[in-house]
This record gives structure tokens, sequence and C-alpha cells, in this order.
């Protein structure tokens, strides 16, 4: 029971990741119409939003300390990031904090990068075949990667968890259970309520500003709004640049559960479009359900009872499902007829 | 058997004769060694394969690259389990290869455009991903499928025809080593006859009939035509095609490993397709071989190649030169091939072949515009 | 003069067809004659285009059954009806827009002489001299000729259907549905059209009509079926159906032209 509930609480930080992606690759293509394959680079990038402000905030000035010697005579090098000289012990907490700070890095570059993407590239690729679509954003991918690869190297840069959150929370105990018998790192657990929070952020939006209402009725009906006279074009790029914010601030804060490293994007994107699919094209419940949905399942198939029962599931599993899913039905969880059916 | 329209019979004559002398032509680019001719011939054959799915029907396949692995494999254990010879395990590459698109395709096919892509898509990566850990016994995971002094080979023991004594066996054709140039002209040979393959389906009423589907499936439908059995073909052949390139790149370099899986391998097929030209017989070709020369140029220059080529500009003009172009080379060679990918979608969706024709087109009415002048109406 | 008994070919026996509570047809009975031109006419929204649909099977009855020739063609595929010898012309044309011309009215022969799915690989399409020839015949016809080298998607609308058209005629059918071949056309294009149906008829080829232009009808028609309301209110001769007191009511009291 205990093992259940672990596996479950561990699917669900890993599920709030898949539901983030898969939540702007679903608002881009039912708004835009466009299928971006570039949507894992932007996840991506919003890691290395954190890579980044990480490397400057700790940007560092060396003073040699003549009172202590090192083992080999030498005076001791003294180490101290250019914030800390600044303000003091604020600028140690900006230090331990620099992961969930950087949000704020991240939410405006995103926003340019996704605005930029968007007015560049993607929007003279409305009109043209899916095929056109994946193939142009997949080079895109490449080229972010890429350029990412050479900024930052091939090796994975590992973030920490700012300090105070380091370790587990007993929930067992919270639940009158006996203690240490469920435990669930705290990170993992505040990734969980951030993305549980976007998305609550997203659907809000959507749902009670004019502006969530045309895109809405856009989703629903494409045609009908582009004749009601609203401008299309400069609300899709404000969606696309809200996709590309809500894939950059997932990015960021799952740096320190998993470092990043420039293909991190290519891995996760093949794994949000089966999100979508099994989500229903289309539908953004439908993303987010199946996004905690096949992280939980993931979860469970990485238990060595299930592995040992199905060799090599936990490999496979998310593939199965999508295959599974396409195959029985093709909408999906929760999509609508006759999108992309043809 | 060989009936070629005469354009054809003259595009596979000129195609054959471009083959068989790449040692001559591509001696000034310096590329004309064996080994890396024989990656140009390999590589087209699997665009031509490709481009029979895609370029005919119009499925976009984003799993292609396991078939290059499936062949693969298949011929490293021919040449384990049977034979240093190639000649089964080429055989045996075709044939496992065409099982496995098969029992793909059936399920893949079941569904149509971006759907489509992304179950072939599943089914690649679940193979790369079972490569690497419950199928380990068959693929040897991560090190990969390699040959050794001890293995088996029933047939040759058969047959009595033992190996070298000293190292590990080299693969033969009927007795005779395909190392260096003879196992480029293999690749070569092999080449023309899958060129040979795509025209006659190209030409074909079958490949008309794939044509149909991609144009407009409901009439297929309605003019009788039952288009499940005829996409499952055409995915089968362009599978088995895959599979022979796979196991031509194992003949070359008798190992295998899951990395020739990896989805990105099977983006790069879709790019070689792409950038020469989509549907087109020679476009598949340009394209492999054009990537693959300026993967090889591209990924060989270094920062001092860099810097001694400009070392004529001033000192801080030639390091910032140097600097930004150090990106695009060596590692940053994928940098470059993104760039062209989008580059070419862009501007150039039919790819070079298209290019060329509009280039053709402008030159003749260029030289045709003073005779428009005068006549008021154009020949009809 | 002595009747033989007229051989059906095609009937659509008892057929109901309901979408969710709304009832698009009922109690249809339809006998097509071998060899007659039988159109089926009626006012916007009577059901027309869905007895049509059940005829060709894109849409199952809700009961009842259509029988081709002693088959049921009930759950059959599109394409296995097509086989069987029931070709269609669409209301809008459902043509290959990217192949040429000619290729557009090989392919359907093609269908015709090798079965629903042949890997016919060893000649090319060029050199099928037969079907060729027949083909060219067929747009010497239609008078598209001249434009079998293009691209079928730039021939205009009007070209198109009759292009469409061409494409039912290679196969021979026994059967010929049309979907209102000349909607959207020019008088002249229409009057092209009825001549090229005319000579069709001449073939013994069975032909249901779907048409709005009286015009048409009466020129082509040997019976006239007239639907209401998912109903058949009147089945006959051309004169018998134009003097049938309940069509006129139908269409809002006023004389059928």
């Amino acid at each position: 029971m205990n093992a259940f509930l672990s596996q479950l609480l561990n699917g669900l930080d890993k599920g709030g990741a898949y539901a983030l992606i898969a939540l702007g690759l679903t608002l881009v293509f039912g708004t835009l119409g466009v299928v971006n394959f570039a949507h894992g680079a932007l996840f991506m990038l919003g890691c290395f939003c954190a890579v980044t402000f990480r490397y400057l905030i700790t940007l560092e000035t060396v003073t040699l300390d003549p009172e202590k010697l090192s083992p080999w005579g030498q005076p001791v090098e003294v180490r101290t990031p250019l914030v800390q000289n600044w303000f003091g012990d604020f600028g140690a907490v900006l230090v331990d904090y620099s992961v969930p700070i950087s949000i704020l890095l991240a939410i405006p570059a995103m926003l340019v990068i996704g605005i930029a993407m968007e007015r560049g590239i993607v929007k003279h690729f409305y009109k043209r075949s899916h095929a056109e679509q994946i193939l142009v954003t997949f080079g895109l991918a490449i080229v972010l990667q890429e350029i990412v690869k050479a900024f930052f190297g091939a090796n994975p840069i590992p973030q920490p968890i700012p300090s105070d959150l380091r370790g587990a929370a007993d929930i067992g105990a919270w639940f009158g259970m006996a203690p240490h018998l469920l435990t669930y790192p705290w990170w993992r657990l505040i990734y969980l309520l951030f993305s549980g929070l976007v998305i609550g952020g997203v659907f809000a939006f959507l749902q009670f500003t004019t502006f969530g209402m045309v895109v809405r009725a856009g989703m629903a009906d494409r045609e009908t709004v582009g004749l009601m006279g609203i401008d299309i074009d400069r609300r899709f790029t404000i969606v696309f640049g809200l996709a590309a914010v809500v894939a950059g601030v997932a990015g960021v804060m799952y740096t320190p559960l998993l470092a990043p490293n420039y293909h991190l994007g290519m891995d996760f994107l093949v794994l949000s479009f089966v999100v979508v699919v099994v989500g229903g094209m289309g539908s953004l419940p439908g993303a987010v359900a199946a996004g905690f949905l096949l992280g939980i399942l993931q979860s469970f198939a990485s238990m060595t009872e299930v592995k040992s029962l199905i060799p090599g599931i936990d490999q496979v599993i998310i593939y199965l499902v999508a295959v599974v899913i396409l195959l029985v039905r093709p909408r999906g969880l929760m999509g609508r007829r006759g999108i992309m059916e043809n | 058997m060989f009936s070629l329209s005469r354009k054809d019979l003259l595009a596979l004559a000129i195609f054959t004769v471009v083959v068989l002398t790449m040692p001559v032509w591509l001696a000034p680019f310096g590329a004309a060694y064996p080994g890396l001719m024989q990656k140009f011939a390999i590589y087209a054959i699997f665009a031509i394969g490709f481009n029979i799915l895609f370029g005919l029907t119009g499925y976009l396949s984003f799993g292609h690259a396991a078939f290059i692995g499936v062949g693969s494999y298949t011929t490293v254990w021919s040449f384990k389990l049977l034979t240093m010879d190639i000649l089964p395990a080429m055989v045996l590459a075709v044939v496992v290869t065409g099982v496995f698109a098969l029992v793909i395709g059936y399920f893949s096919l079941r569904r149509t455009g971006i759907y489509f892509s992304i179950l072939t898509l599943a089914f690649a990566q679940m193979s790369y991903s079972l490569a690497y850990s419950v199928l380990t016994p068959i693929t040897n995971g991560e090190t990969g499928l390699l040959l050794a002094r001890d293995d088996p080979r029933y047939l040759d023991a058969l047959l009595g025809a033992q190996a070298n004594v000293a190292g590990l066996p080299q693969p033969t054709l009927l007795g005779s080593s395909v190392a260096g140039y003879a196992g480029f002209y293999l690749c070569a040979v092999i080449l023309i006859l899958t060129f040979f393959l795509s025209q006659k389906v190209f030409a074909s009423p079958f490949g008309m009939a794939l044509r149909g589907i991609k144009s407009n499936q409901t009439r297929m439908n309605y003019t009788g035509f039952n288009t499940k059995p005829y996409m499952l073909a055409a995915f089968v052949i362009s599978g088995m095609i895959a599979g022979l390139a796979g196991g031509l790149l194992s003949i070359t370099d008798p190992l295998a490993g899951a990395e020739r899986m990896r989805w990105t391998e099977s983006g790069n097929v879709v790019l070689m397709t792409i950038l020469g030209g989509v549907g087109t017989l020679f476009g598949p070709v340009i394209g492999a071989w054009l990537i693959k020369y300026f993967e090889n140029i591209f990924s060989a220059i270094n920062t001092n190649m860099l810097n001694t080529a400009f070392s004529f500009l001033p000192d801080g003009v030639q390091s910032f030169v140097v600097t930004v172009l150090s990106k695009f080379v060596g590692e940053g060679w994928h940098l470059t091939l993104g760039l062209m990918f989008v580059l070419i979608v862009v501007f150039l969706p039919g790819g070079l072949v298209e290019g060329f024709h509009r280039f053709m087109a402008r030159l003749k009415r260029r030289s045709a515009a003073p005779e428009r002048v005068s006549s008021v109406q154009p020949a009809e | 003069m002595n009747e033989t008994p007229p051989n059906i070919i095609l009937h659509a026996a008892d057929v109901h067809k309901n979408f969710g509570g709304l009832r698009a047809l009922s109690d249809i009975d339809l006998q097509i004659e071998e060899g007659k031109t039988h159109a089926i006419i009626g006012p916007n929204g009577a059901g027309k285009s869905t007895l049509l649909n059940v005829i060709i099977g894109r849409i199952p009855p809700s009961s009842g059954a259509v029988i081709f020739d002693g088959t049921v063609l009930t759950g059959k595929a599109p394409y296995e009806i097509n086989q069987l010898g029931i070709s269609r012309v669409f209301q809008t044309p459902e043509i290959f827009p990217e192949l040429p011309v000619l290729h557009n009215v090989m392919a359907p022969a093609f269908a015709r002489r090798d079965g629903a799915f042949r890997v016919n690989m060893l000649r090319s399409v060029g050199s099928e001299r037969e079907i060729r020839d027949e083909a060219e015949a067929i747009l010497d016809d239609i008078g598209l000729h001249g434009r079998r080298e293009d691209h079928a998607g730039s021939l205009s609308r009007g070209d198109k259907r009759r292009l469409e058209l061409a494409m039912c005629l290679i196969q021979r059918p026994r059967l010929l549905l049309l979907d209102e071949p000349t909607a959207g056309m020019s008088r002249h294009d229409t009057n092209t059209t009825i001549e090229l149906l005319r000579k069709i008829k001449s073939t013994g080829m069975t032909k249901v009509i779907i048409e709005h232009d009286m015009h048409v009808v009466f020129s082509l028609a040997d019976r006239i079926s007239v639907l209401a309301q998912g109903c058949i209110i009147a089945s006959g001769l051309p004169h018998e159906v134009k003097e049938d007191p309940r069509v006129q009511e139908a269409y809002l009291g006023g004389s059928v032209e």
C-alpha cells in the first residue's frame, strides 16, 4: 500500500511536467493549428534559463587570503560571488534560491523567444501542410538545441535545490501513519504544487479574461472567430508566447530533478506528443489529465514488481500506451471528432 | 522486364555512370575514399527507399531508423551464426526487415496524417528502448553487437570453409573480400539496382495508385482501389530497402548498435529527402550525398584550420570570425544542418530538384522573352 | 407491344435512415431498371443525397437493404461496391488534382482491369497501350484531350466535373450514380454534358441522377422518382410524374416547369 502511494506520488511530479509541456503544445495546436516539434526545445531553453541565471549570479571575485595556507603553502583562494559582495546575506540567499528566482528571468526571456519564433517562422506555416509544419519546427528544434550545445557544452549541468528545501516531507505522518513510512522529497512536492498552480492559472486566464474567451472560441471554431473581424494574428503571437512561457517555467523548476542537457528537448518532445495524442488532439483538459496519467503509469511501470512481471515495460510503457490509444481510440481520451483525421 | 521509357533509360544510364565514376569525380572534392563513398551509396539507398513511401503516398514516417537497425542486427547475426558470406546476410536482412515492417505498417497504417507519424515514431522508439534493455541478449546493449572469433558460423563450418586464422573474420562475397574499393562497388551496384527499382515503381500503375492515394484517398476508394494493401505494400518495400541499407552498413563495418535506431536518424533521412526533393527520382540521392558530404567536411574542420584560413584578416576580426564560424563546424555541424533544414523548408519546399527546375524555367523564359513580344498569342 | 419483365438491377428495399431522432429516409422502396436513366428529384433537404449515400454504402441504412444485382450492398466498403460495377460522380468533383489529366482517367481503368489490389510493376503506365488509347478516346469525347498532360487541379470547375465523369465512364460501370452533374455549370457546359450523357445512354448503361435542374431531368430521364421529406411521393414515367398533383404540391404548389 505504501509502495503504491509513494509510486503514485513519484508519478505526480513527473506528470506535472508532462502536463505543463502538453498544455502549451495543445494550446498552440488548438488555436494556431500548428504542430510544433520545437516545443520540447522550449522546455529545454527554460531549463537553461535557470542555468544561465545561476551562472550570472555566481560570477565570483577571487581574493587571496594570506592568513590561511593551503597544504602546499600557498595562500588560499577565497571565492565570493559578486552578489554576496554587493548584497551581503541577501546575496547568499539569492544564490541559494537561484532556481526558483530564475523564473523571473525565464518569463520575459521565454516570451521574447516565443514571440520571435512565431513572428519569424511559424506564422508563415499556418496555411501549409502539417507535414511541412512538422519539418520546419523539427529543423528549428535542431537549431535551438545545437545553439545551446555550442554555449553550454554537451554535459548535463546539475542545479541545486535551495538548502531549506532539501530532504523529504513525511507525508505519511501528516495522515496519521507511522513516521517515515511515506516520505516525499520537498522539491517534488513543490513541483507538483507549482504545476497545479500554473495549470490553474492558464485555465483561469482562458476562462475569465476576454482574451481567453477569444482563444477558446478560436479553438472551437477558428473560421468563425476570423470572420468576426478579431485581430487573430496578434492573439496567435501572444498564445504562442504564453505556451513558450509555460514550457519554460516548467523547465526551470524541473532542473533540480533532472540535470539539464542540450538534448532534453528532443527527449521530452516525443513524450509530450504522446501525451497530447493520448489526451486528445486539441483538448486542454485532456492534455493535463493525460500528462498526470502517463507520469503515474511510468512511475508504476518502473516498480521492480512490475518489471519482473513484464521485463522492459518501464522503457516502453509510454509508447505502448500511445499505440494502444491511437489504435483503439484515435481521438484520445477527450479529443473532439475530426481533428487531424485526414 | 526492362521496359522503361526512353527518358527513364537515359536517366538510369546517366545515374549508372555517375555512381560508378564516383572515385574519379569525387577526387577533386577530397571525398574519393572508399569508406566515405560507401556511406554515400548506402544513405542514398536509404533515402530512395524512404522516398517511395513519403514521396509517393505522402505518409511521413518518423520511424524508418528502426528498419536500419533491424537490418544491421540481422546481418551481424547472419555473420555470427551462418556464414561470413554477405549474400545470405543481405537476403536475411531484407526478409527480416520486411516482416518487421509488415507488422509495424499493419498497425500504423490504420491511421493517417500526424497520427501515422506518431505511431511510427512510437514503434521506433520502442524498438530503440528495447534494444538497450530487454533485448540485450540479441543486441548486446550499449556495446553493440560485435563479431567474435569463436562465433559458431554453422554454415561455414558445414562447408569446411574456415575463416583466416589470425584476427576477426572479414565479410566476403563468394570468397572474395569486400573491403575497400570492392565494398564501394558492391554498394554502388546495389544503389543502381535500387534506383532502377524506384524508377519502376514511379512509372508503374502501382506507383500511380500510390500517387492517387496521396492526391485523393476518397476518389481512390470510390474508384475501386483497396488503398490499405497498396499502402502496406509501399511501407514494406520502403522498409525492406531501409533494411538493406542497414545490412550494408554492417557489411562494410561488421557491428550493429542501437544508436542507428535513434529517432534523430529517422529525422536525418527525412531531411535528405526534403533537401533533394520529395517525390522525385534524383532528389533523395542528391540530398543524401550532400548531407553526408557536408557532414564529413564540416565536422572535420577545427579552429586551427579556421585560423589559418582567416589569417589574412586583422587579429581582432580574425578571432571574432573564427569564434563565430567555429560554432558551425566540427561538433557544431548539426547546427549548420538544422539551419539548412529550416531554410530549405521555408524557401524551397520542393527541394533542390524543384529549385533546379525553377532555375531552368527562368532561363528558358528569359531566352524566350524576345520572341514572345512579337507573338501576341502564346502557342498552346 | 410485348413487354418483357423489366430486369431490376438495383433495389432499395424498405430503407429507413434516422440521424439521431431525425428521420432522413423512411420507407423507401426504389427499383432501378437496367439500361434506364432514373432521376431522383425533390426539394432541398428531401434526403436525395442521403439516399445516394445509402445506395453507395457510405452511410449504412438504419433498416432495410440495398440489393445490387442479387448482392446486398450494406456493409461493403466503397471499393468493393465499385468493383461490383457501380461508379459515382460527386457533387463537388473528386479527382486527383496533382496527377496529369490523362492519368486521372487511366487510374480507374486500372482498377477495373487489375481489381482492387495488384502490385503491378512490370510495365510502365505509358506502355499500357490499350488503357491509354481508351483514356485518350474518352478525353477526346469530353473535349479535354488537349489538356491531357496538365495537372487536373489546374482545370476549371466545369472541366473538373467532366473529367470526373470521364473517370467513371472509363470503368464502363453497370450502374452510374450522378449527384447533380451539372450544378454550377454554365448553360453551354450543361448542354454539352447532357449531350454526353445521351450518348452514353445508347450504350445501355444504367444511370441514377440526382438533379435540381428540370431541364436536365426531362432531357434525360426515363423514370423519375420524387422525394419529399424522406419519402418517395411519386414514381413513374416523366409525363406521369409531371402531372402528379402530389409532386406539384411538394414543389410549393408551383407547377413543375
